[in-house]
């Protein structure tokens, strides 16, 4: 076929007298505006007959209960709610619950991914073996279970209010959850606030300083403990010279439970520990495999040059060993994301408890909630693996 | 969990929804040989497997009247239990031909869910329980207590009216299963747990110690429990509400399902009526004459059936109260049989 057409295409004189129905390049246009129609029409014909059937069955239908007021209440908002808040606000509530178990939990399984899969090629026995165990135990139990574990194991160990640990003064755990005092500012503590993003940037000034200078003059510089150094330092020197200008609201026990405070409920803790403590076991995989990609040979340079063990790991092996590690990080941390959900179990209230679960369930409007839902988590799912990949742009090799 | 509600995105775009509900349930039920009935997961007394993994309880009564009705045999019927939130869902898409699960007729349930709800097979309302440690004995001393109670129900909403009605705080912990949050009040995550009654009372069977628990005396709110059955079915809505009735009336007249035989026989025209011996009110629901002496036969009048399963001599120890028929000071009232 193909060579019949070219050769059509050679006896009519390159293309000149061709008639357009025979050039490959509008072929491929017109065919890929035909598919996108045809897709576009198919989703058209599924809302336009999803709205009919709902319709003829007498089902509520359309986005307008978004502004109806909620009337029910949410056990952990990062923003202000009420039970006279609307639909929209609580989706909003169940959207940052969902992010902030999801991003601290990415961040935690990230570190102990790296240093039990860093262990896991140890030397030393002991620590080889703990972390082969931890990987084959963690790795091999459904999630669902290390949740239901993991609640009942911070429900069974915590004590009830009246007999309330106290860590530190003025914080104190039970199983109504970690109570800790709530900070508030006063008049002149955003000092605090601007000094700790000035430590910030300084150290991150710092440290391309400090590389650019290592790799002209081969000097080092301890910028990250100069940083860290900055970044607890200023704040605390704002805090001084500003005559601590903040006070702290201490929660006291009233009634059934503390009053006051910010309160980290167990049902986080319980989420936050086993999603991490699971993907931890993931990535652990995905660090050691990384690891041993790199070759053998490049240890061994760097040992020649004089790098010690602990350099030769920062310095050349973790480097290379990261183009190899990003990708399927990535799908860890989406993975982590959308097991977030499995919240529901234990009454951790996310985006899938709230939205998808009360307010599907009060308003009935079971199509578009889920549409929605669905939307969220894959909208999540693209951001993440968008800057993944920006990010393993920056790492991969540079051929010179 | 959100898994099963994918198929009603699914359904309504693909347009089984319209088939679902625009069908003669009655002609599906009986090409299928059996009737597939929405129920609890289970919830002792009104629908649970006992210990022979057979249902039972109030409401699989319900089910089990309507196949006897229907196919002479109260075995006739397949039960999916479903949380609170998986049974409209349920119940819209046709995976289910009734909904009996102790669901509360609400106006926005029997109007924008495309439902209709046949009666009410139990007169409830919504309290609390508590520890007795707690020392507490009126839900007006819970201000600060934290609550646990099942997404997707009534409860969670007249919750949040009551405290704020009251202008008491609580910290709601809201669970997807009954197990869940059974399991959370065990393990003392909350001061109380709320819900409807006569649940509360099969709950606090199912906890470590039933006897530290006690039910606040309080009662916070209407719970009319009853069958629900798609809108656009009018015979498949008369037939589930007539069987209603008929057990309630049984009860009214006295026939029972030790005595229907005899009372085929009787003069009174209103048993006649009721039992198929006179007129044919089977035949105008889609059924045979003697759909209601199938019903007292195999499963029993109504107070047969209350007493076996969440009366006085049983564990839940319910009694009769509001559920009395009208003519002993109660609201269950039927229609006659004319
Ligand atoms: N009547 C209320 C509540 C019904 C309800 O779901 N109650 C719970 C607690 S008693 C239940 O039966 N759960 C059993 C289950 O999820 O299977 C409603 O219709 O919303």
């Amino acid at each position: 076929m193909t060579s019949a057409s070219s050769a059509e295409r050679e006896q009519a004189g390159d293309g000149s007298g061709t008639s357009w129905f025979y050039n490959p390049r509008v072929r491929g246009v017109v065919f890929q505006v035909l598919v996108v129609a045809f897709l576009l029409g198919m989703l058209a014909f599924f809302a336009y007959n999803a709205k009919i059937n709902l319709e003829r069955a007498g089902i509520a239908s359309g986005l307008g209960f978004l502004s109806e007021r909620a009337g029910f209440d949410i056990s952990q908002s990062l923003v202000p709610y009420t039970n006279d808040s609307t639909y929209f606000r609580a989706f909003y509530v169940g959207l940052l619950n969902t992010l902030l178990v999801a991003s601290i939990g990415i961040v935690i399984a990230t570190v102990l991914g790296f240093i039990v899969g860093i262990a896991r090629l140890s030397k030393n026995f002991l620590i080889r073996q703990i972390a082969t165990w931890y990987v084959e135990l963690l790795r091999n139990i459904p999630l669902l279970l290390q949740l239901l574990f993991w609640y009942k194991a911070v429900l069974s160990v915590l004590p009830s209010p009246r007999q309330s640990l106290e860590p530190v003064s003025g914080v104190y755990l039970n199983n109504r959850g970690l109570i800790l005092p709530e900070v508030i500012g006063q008049p002149g503590s955003s000092a605090i606030l601007w000094a700790l993003l000035a430590a910030i940037a300084a150290s991150i000034g710092i440290s391309r300083w400090a590389r650019k200078r290592q790799q002209e003059t081969g000097r080092q510089f301890p910028s990250l403990l100069v940083g860290l150094g900055l970044i607890v330092g200023l704040p605390l020197l704002a805090f001084l010279v500003t005559g601590m200008p903040v006070d702290l609201a201490y929660a006291e026990l009233a009634g059934f439970n503390f009053r006051g405070g910010v309160v980290v409920i167990p049902e986080f803790m319980a989420l936050l520990l086993g999603l991490a403590l699971y993907t931890a076991a993931f990535i652990a995989e995905i660090v050691r495999a990384g690891i041993l990609a790199v070759s053998h040979g490049q240890t061994e340079a760097a040992y020649s040059l004089g790098l010690r063990p602990r350099r030769t790991l920062q310095l050349v092996i973790i480097p290379q060993a990261m183009r190899v590690i990003i990708p399927p990080l990535t799908s860890q941390f989406l993975n982590l994301t959308k097991n977030s959900s499995l919240a529901v179990a234990i009454g951790y209230p996310d985006l899938v408890a709230v939205f998808a679960g009360t307010v599907l369930n009060q308003t009935g409007q079971a199509v578009e909630v889920i549409i929605i839902t669905m939307l969220v988590y894959l909208t999540l799912s693209l951001l993440t693996s968008g800057f993944m990949n920006w990010y393993n742009s920056r790492m991969a090799l540079v051929e010179r | 969990m959100t898994h099963k509600l994918i198929p009603i995105v699914l359904g309504a775009a693909l347009g089984l929804t319209a088939t679902a509900a625009s069908a003669a349930t009655l002609d599906d039920v009986k090409a299928k040989g059996f009737l597939q009935c929405g129920s609890n997961t289970g919830l002792a007394g009104f629908a649970a497997p006992d210990d022979k993994g057979e249902w039972t309880g109030l409401d699989v009564s319900m089910c089990r009247a309507i196949a006897a009705a229907i196919f002479d045999d109260a075995n006739a019927v397949k039960f999916t239990p479903l949380t609170a939130k998986e049974r409209f869902t349920a119940l819209q898409t046709g995976e289910v031909d009734v909904l009996v699960r102790n669901t509360t007729w609400t106006m926005s349930r029997d109007t924008t869910l495309g439902l209709n709800f046949t009666g009410v097979n139990y007169y409830d309302g919504q309290g609390f329980m508590v520890r007795k440690s707690l020392g507490v004995s009126s839900a007006l001393e819970l201000s600060g207590a934290s609550v646990c109670v099942q997404t997707g129900t009534t409860t969670e909403l007249n919750l949040t009216d009551y405290f704020k009605a009251n202008g008491m705080e609580y910290n709601p912990v809201v669970f997807e299963k009954l197990e869940e949050v059974n399991a959370a009040y065990d393990a003392n995550r909350c001061d109380v747990y709320t819900t409807d009654a006569s649940g509360l009372y099969s709950i606090r069977l199912q906890l470590t110690n039933p006897a530290d628990h006690i039910v606040l005396p309080e009662i916070i709110s209407k719970e009319p429990l009853g069958p629900a059955v798609r809108q656009g079915d009018d015979q498949w809505f008369n037939l589930v509400k007539w069987v209603h009735f008929a057990m309630l009336n049984a009860e009214e007249l006295g026939v029972t399902s030790a005595n229907v035989e005899e009372m085929k026989n009787s003069d009174n025209p209103n048993i006649r009526r009721l039992l198929g011996a006179e007129g044919a009110f089977g035949e105008s629901i889609g059924l045979s004459n003697d759909w209601a002496a199938r019903i007292i036969k195999h499963v029993g009048n109504y107070g047969e059936v209350f007493d076996k399963t969440v009366g006085p001599d049983t564990p839940l120890g319910i009694a009769r109260g509001v559920n009395a028929l009208w003519t002993k000071g109660g609201l269950q009232y039927a229609p006659p049989v004319r």
